[in-house]
């Protein structure tokens, strides 16, 4: 098999190009058919060592970067670092020094500060996948979205994209605005003004709107992906209740109506129910919020193997 | 020690200078005693110093630098923090009052003076505090400072948020003449952010800190400045904002006067990218727009001086997450090469406005006499510069004891090749 993405370290999808994207996806269609097994497990990483370093908390993608590193033989390690390494005082590179000094092969990493991943690739000897930093990237949450969308549009060129809600503080609309523009959709950003900056549209190059409203970026969408509110964030002010968030920016069916017939919606999880999606929009078949941590599997597998330069003889 | 010591023969920049070439400058007992043009007759001198083809001008005084003791002397000693200043030109520094105990009394500025001293290396002017313990709330005691040797007043990093409290400080600073020099960031503004708000904050998911957060502020403390009478320097300006401000504040002839560094001459907010955390300073690193205003502010003389706000960190610091990486770069030994790379060969600025905004006007705002000159009388404080010589700065040569540059590697025109401190030979190159 011909190795469509060459990188040794997955940092965004900002770095990557289509054709190294349509690489990663075509890998993780060929992974997919192994978790469906009765045996789930194939010896393509036999012997590598991955570690999930993951600073910030997480279930879901951590969770699914063990089971992707263990479905393909690896040997997999969590390490969960309750607050950054500065409580504890040790440095940053510190951390990666010691890590690296194990001698793994990939380090899935996860932080709360933007560009910890990019530091960490400056000193490790270790392949570096992001799994998550701060508001930069989440580039296989966004691959995982593109495998959904593929599967169920069957292509993602000339798709128009809406993306709903804390665009300011998300990395999931980020990764997902690089990956969804490269690939020629179109994507329409909205959501409260104070998590919608206007300078967003210069994100990328073209293919970016930001909407006032977020009735005008889900009418005509193709797929319309919610975000996550954080209930933290309450505590600065971005907007002054849940209830208000939920009436004015939720999904609900009568905005939903707005999108194309077919539209399909999407939400990275964990779910607010009755905030920024109402419980009927998710429990719909439109909603495709399963098919999403499905893929998350062997879109993850498909980044582990690429990065570590797995040997697929064995399959 | 020789008594009377000739530079000879050198390219004299002084803002008293009639003729430049050939010139040579008599010191005797630490200060200039005579000039003496190519076709005069040199008296004899103990010692002479060939300046022939060198530029030679009063020493570069650093308005804004952090020296870190007493208190954090792992990041920085008055002693290796003068000796970085000899070897960039400055042979006069003023230190802030962030130490430990915060110079917020004469003992401290006393104590900061006396380890000069001890050094014997560059002059030390020191800064004291605005407020006891910088923290915004009562007036410390400016009046024993200034009589113990502090040039200014500042809260820096820890900007007074009260408009009411700099009010105060104005009018209490003003019987005293001492300059008020203001950090000028809203913090309510910038808060929890790591660099300039923009495209490229927005690309990289670091929270930004706006223009506006400075903008505010120095319109808030240009409009106190007209107020009380006092005398405001505005430190640092980084925004397009600041500089517009500040000139139509000069021309309504409001006494202000600003400073610029050198990394807000020559960087913008993209080289954030990759996340280095000696890209991280406050103010930040702007986006084009506003470095293209500083660079027009440097030519039409809104600007008044090169500050370097040399801020050591050690490594260990800086090691960190950006977002949790202490804000400052080091600065005293690039600042020369910065200067003759984007100011002077782009032609930005001739070299009598570099020594203006390097010497004159910083011993101007600070009123120290004697100095910012080679007039006759004045103290035999002077740098010996090649405008020409190259040479890469390297982060683990430097005589700093922090390495936090982010000029390391970089190639410079233009170095001071001998410093001279009341009369004395303090670094050669």
């Amino acid at each position: 098999m011909d190795k469509p993405f060459r990188r040794r370290d997955l940092l965004g999808i900002r770095d990557l190009s289509a054709a190294e994207i349509i690489g990663i996806l075509d890998t993780a269609e060929n992974f997919r058919e192994i978790s469906t097994r009765e045996v789930k497990k194939v010896p393509a990483l036999r012997g590598k060592t991955v570690i999930n370093l993951f600073f910030e908390s997480s279930t879901r993608t951590r969770t699914s970067f063990e089971l992707a590193a263990k479905r393909l033989s690896a040997d997999a390690v969590n390490i969960s670092v309750s607050s950054s390494s500065l409580s504890k005082g040790e440095t940053l590179l510190d951390t990666a020094l010691n890590l690296d000094a194990m001698a793994p092969d990939c380090i899935v990493v996860r932080h709360s500060s933007a560009g910890v991943p990019h530091q960490l690739a400056k000193v490790s000897k270790a392949a570096i996948i992001n799994a998550g930093d701060g508001a930069n990237e989440h580039p296989t949450q966004a691959l995982l979205d593109a495998m959904t969308i593929r599967e169920h549009k069957g292509k993602i060129d000339g798709l128009e994209v809406a993306i709903i809600g804390d665009i300011l503080h998300s990395r999931v609309a980020r990764s997902n605005i690089h990956l969804l523009t490269k690939m020629g959709a179109t994507v329409r950003v909205a959501g409260p003004g104070t998590l919608v900056p206007r300078d967003f549209s210069h994100l990328v190059e073209n293919g970016l709107d930001v909407c006032s409203h977020v009735e005008d970026a889900i009418e005509g969408a193709d797929v319309v992906m919610i975000l996550r509110i954080q209930r933290e964030r309450q505590d600065s002010a971005y907007f002054p209740t849940l209830r208000e968030y939920a009436i004015h920016y939720g999904l609900t069916n009568d905005r939903l109506d707005l999108a194309k017939k077919d539209a399909i919606v999407l939400h990275p999880g964990p779910m607010n129910r009755g905030i920024e999606i109402a419980s009927d929009v998710a429990d719909s078949s439109r909603s495709l919020i399963l098919d999403q941590v499905k893929y998350g599997v062997a879109v993850r597998m498909a980044v582990l193997y690429l990065a570590t330069g797995g040997s697929m003889s064995g399959k | 020690m020789s008594d009377r010591l000739l530079i000879s023969n050198g390219h004299l920049i002084d803002p008293a200078a009639p003729e430049n070439t050939g010139m040579s400058v008599l010191v005797e007992d630490g200060k200039v005693s005579a000039w003496f043009g190519p076709n005069d007759t040199v008296p004899q001198a103990d010692e002479v110093f060939d300046a022939a083809g060198l530029l030679v001008a009063p020493g570069f005084i650093d308005m804004h630098v952090h020296l870190r003791e007493p208190g954090q002397e792992h990041k920085e000693t008055i002693a290796s923090g003068c000796s970085a200043a000899i070897a960039g030109g400055w042979t006069s520094v003023c230190p802030m009052p962030n130490t430990n105990p915060v110079n917020d009394n004469a003992a401290i500025t006393r104590y900061m003076i006396e380890q000069s001293e001890r050094a014997g290396l560059a002059n030390v002017f020191p800064i004291g505090a605005i407020t006891k313990s910088s923290d915004g709330s009562e007036l410390a005691e400016m009046g024993e400072m200034k009589a113990a040797g502090a040039v200014a007043v500042s809260d820096d990093g820890r900007p007074v948020p009260s408009a009411g409290i700099m009010r105060r400080a104005m009018q209490y600073a003003k019987d005293f003449d001492l300059p008020v020099i203001d950090h000028c960031e809203d913090k309510s503004l910038s808060a929890g952010g790591v660099m300039h708000e923009g495209k490229i904050s927005l690309l990289l998911g670091l929270k930004g800190m706006p223009a506006l957060a400075e903008d505010i502020d120095v319109v808030r403390d240009i409009l106190l400045a007209k107020e009380t009478g006092a005398h405001i320097h505005i430190a640092h300006v980084s925004t397009k904002g600041a500089v517009e401000a500040i000139r139509i504040a000069k021309n309504e002839g409001i006494n202000v006067t600003c400073e610029v560094t050198p990394h807000h001459f020559t960087l913008i907010d993209k080289v954030v990218e990759g996340y280095d955390t000696n890209t991280k300073m406050a103010p930040p690193l702007r986006s084009e727009e506003h470095l293209e205003a500083i660079i027009e502010g440097i030519k039409d003389g809104t600007i008044d001086a090169i500050a370097t706000d040399h801020a050591p960190h050690h490594a260990d610091e800086k090691a960190l997450e950006y977002d949790r990486a202490p804000f400052g770069i080091t600065g005293l030994e690039t600042a020369i090469g910065l200067a003759f790379n984007e100011l002077v060969h782009k032609g930005v600025i001739g070299l009598e406005r570099l020594v203006e905004m390097c010497s004159t006007n910083p011993a101007k705002i600070f009123r120290l006499k004697g100095r910012g000159t080679l007039t006759p009388g004045s103290i035999a404080d002077i740098v010996v510069i090649d405008p020409q010589l190259k040479w890469t700065y390297s982060n683990s040569e430097s005589r700093s004891k922090s390495r936090n540059s982010p000029f390391d590697g970089w190639d410079f025109y233009g170095a001071a090749v001998a410093t001279f401190v009341d009369g004395k030979l303090v670094y050669r190159r």
